[in-house]
């Protein structure tokens, strides 16, 4: 169940994606993203499709991790796509009792889910082949400009990647926790949505509690292993750009242009 | 002056009411003397509450004396502008090993004590390789410290403190949340880094088995020394632990019944081997 999120579970594997600088990574999550909602039409989602899929291909981690991270937004994905589906006005196709799916209607949810599901793969894609160290180590080494004006970020960085690194222990705790309450007799399957909510609570102030547990045990293994923020830290694997880097900067800024001539220009086309 | 020297060390907790009030004072350890040796293996034992692991975290310079002085390598932990030397020159390993883990692979996880005290990009790499390899872990280094058995993740753990080239290792019940194969194979690595390299190593347990190859053992209660000598002397007094709730391991036991039942038996037992020796 909820341990199936892919969010922050790195998928060791030696490919160019893996090695790409993190930043790399990040600015091309971006622009990926940013295109989906760029393109106006089907035709630029092949495009879409067939560059997420080469960088699959390329990354060499197993399609289903990445479909894995899908099945936590199903039901997110169902509601939107039904809204888009039996909600949107315009030229009817099937009518049947009070629904009635249009034509606008069919194509607004395909490309809803379309849209939703390359989020989910896109970001899963990133952060499968990049090692959360790297990515927050990619976020403080980018936005190190803030530092000059106060921004602490290689606290927010060095906090990220431990809420990462605790996601998989607390969810496997959260599971826990539930069959211990199951086996006490708390029920987590029936009733109406309020008391379904009450129920939680039994489940919720032991995880919080060894939560704190944790972050208190964590804070002092931390000091005990000298840490003392960012000043006067070196790093283990510090970031420079290497030609593969700059060629992929190259693809994406490439990418990005296609997607924005496909806005402007190719809405005609389809 | 030994590596670690305490001299009449007493720390207080403060436990405060709801309203942060009157906090009523708790004395976690009383008047401690300790005087460590470099190089040695020590074993603290105690059972809970006893103040062992207020004792060690006062090594660490995690906790500073309310009464008394501790000196590390000669550093008075008290002293804040040394705090970081002597974390580098003590290190310290946790019971919990999910808690004590930041890294998501394994080697990120060891070099992050060497990047936390400045060391260049290419040392971290030396010594993570190195500290791996003592800790026999070399294999997984890049594998999620998640897909490791907790015994796994405990040498881990070890790596990433040996990895700051500390000049003592304090081991705070490291097997206690541990299956019996990871916590034979956790004491076998520290025995190994004790001998092979010299690192002065002080054992937090309340289990006598991993006691017997220590060269000193301290027995704490009530936040006390009371008891101190090699694991011989401390378990030839079979009453006397059994006075501070701790079981001897289990031939010592026996020997001691049979003792008591008459038959000519050394005082002290240990072993397996040696009862047997003692008895054909």
């Amino acid at each position: 169940m909820l341990r199936d999120i892919t969010l922050g579970q790195y998928y060791p594997a030696d490919s160019v994606i893996h090695r790409l600088d993190p930043r790399v990574k990040l600015v091309g999550t971006l622009v990926f993203l940013v295109s989906l909602f760029l393109f106006p039409g089907f035709s630029g989602y092949l495009l879409a499709t067939f560059v997420l899929f080469s960088v699959i291909k390329l990354s060499k981690v197993p399609f289903k991790f990445m479909v894995k991270g899908m099945k936590a937004i199903l039901f997110l994905l169902l509601i939107t796509m039904g809204f888009n589906l039996f909600l949107t006005q315009g030229e009817p196709l099937v009518s049947f009792w009070i629904f009635t799916i249009t034509k606008e209607g069919l194509y607004q949810a395909l490309k809803m889910g379309i849209r939703l599901s390359y989020l989910v793969i896109g970001s899963s894609v990133m952060t499968l082949t990049t090692t959360p160290n790297q990515l927050t180590d990619g976020l403080e080494k980018g936005l190190s400009p803030l530092k000059k004006i106060h921004v602490p970020v290689h606290e927010i960085a060095m906090m990220m990647s431990i809420a990462l690194r605790f996601i998989p222990i607390l969810m496997e705790e959260t599971d826990k926790i539930m069959k211990a309450q199951i086996a006490r007799g708390a029920d987590f399957e029936s009733g109406n949505i309020f008391q379904r909510v009450k129920n939680m609570i039994p489940l919720l102030v032991p995880l919080f509690i060894s939560a704190f547990r944790r972050a208190n045990d964590l804070a002092m293994a931390m000091e005990a292993r000298c840490y003392h923020g960012g000043e006067g830290r070196t790093q283990m694997k510090p970031l420079a750009y290497k030609k593969r880097d700059r060629i992929a900067y190259l693809l994406i800024f490439l990418y990005l242009a296609a997607s924005i001539a496909w806005r402007i220009w190719g809405g005609a086309l389809f | 002056m030994g590596i670690i020297k305490a001299s009449k060390l007493g720390f207080d907790y403060f436990k405060y009411n709801e309203e942060g009030e009157d906090p009523e004072v708790f004395r976690a350890i009383d008047r401690v003397d300790l005087d460590v040796q470099e190089g040695q293996f020590i074993a603290i034992l105690g059972h809970n509450g006893s103040g062992k692991s207020t004792l060690a975290k006062h090594m660490n310079a995690l906790l500073v004396p309310t009464e008394g002085t501790l000196w590390v390598d000669s550093i008075n932990t008290s002293s804040e502008e040394d705090l970081w030397k002597v974390r580098q020159k003590a290190g310290m390993v946790f019971q919990n090993p999910d808690n004590q883990i930041l890294g998501t692979v394994v080697e990120e996880d060891v070099g992050f004590g060497p990047e936390n005290m400045g060391v260049p990009t290419e040392d971290i790499w030396e010594r993570v390789e190195k500290s791996l390899k003592a800790v026999g872990m070399l294999g997984f280094r890049d594998k999620s410290p998640n897909k490791l058995s907790g015994g796994q993740k405990q040498r881990v753990a070890i790596a990433g403190v040996v990895a700051m080239k500390p000049k003592c290792i304090i081991l705070d019940e490291p097997t206690a949340m541990l299956d019996p194969n990871g916590r034979k194979d956790v004491l076998k690595t520290v025995r190994q880094l004790n001998r092979q390299e010299g690192v002065t190593v002080i054992l937090i347990t309340h289990y006598m088995e991993e006691v017997i190859y220590a060269d000193n053992v301290f027995v704490m209660d009530r936040g006390h020394i009371v008891m101190k000598g090699t694991p011989r002397e401390i378990f030839s007094q079979v009453e006397e632990l059994q006075k501070y709730r701790l079981d001897v391991p289990q031939v010592t036991l026996l020997a001691h019944e049979l003792r008591k039942a008459g038959v000519d038996l050394p005082k002290g037992i240990l072993t397996i081997e040696e009862l047997v020796n003692a008895l054909c």
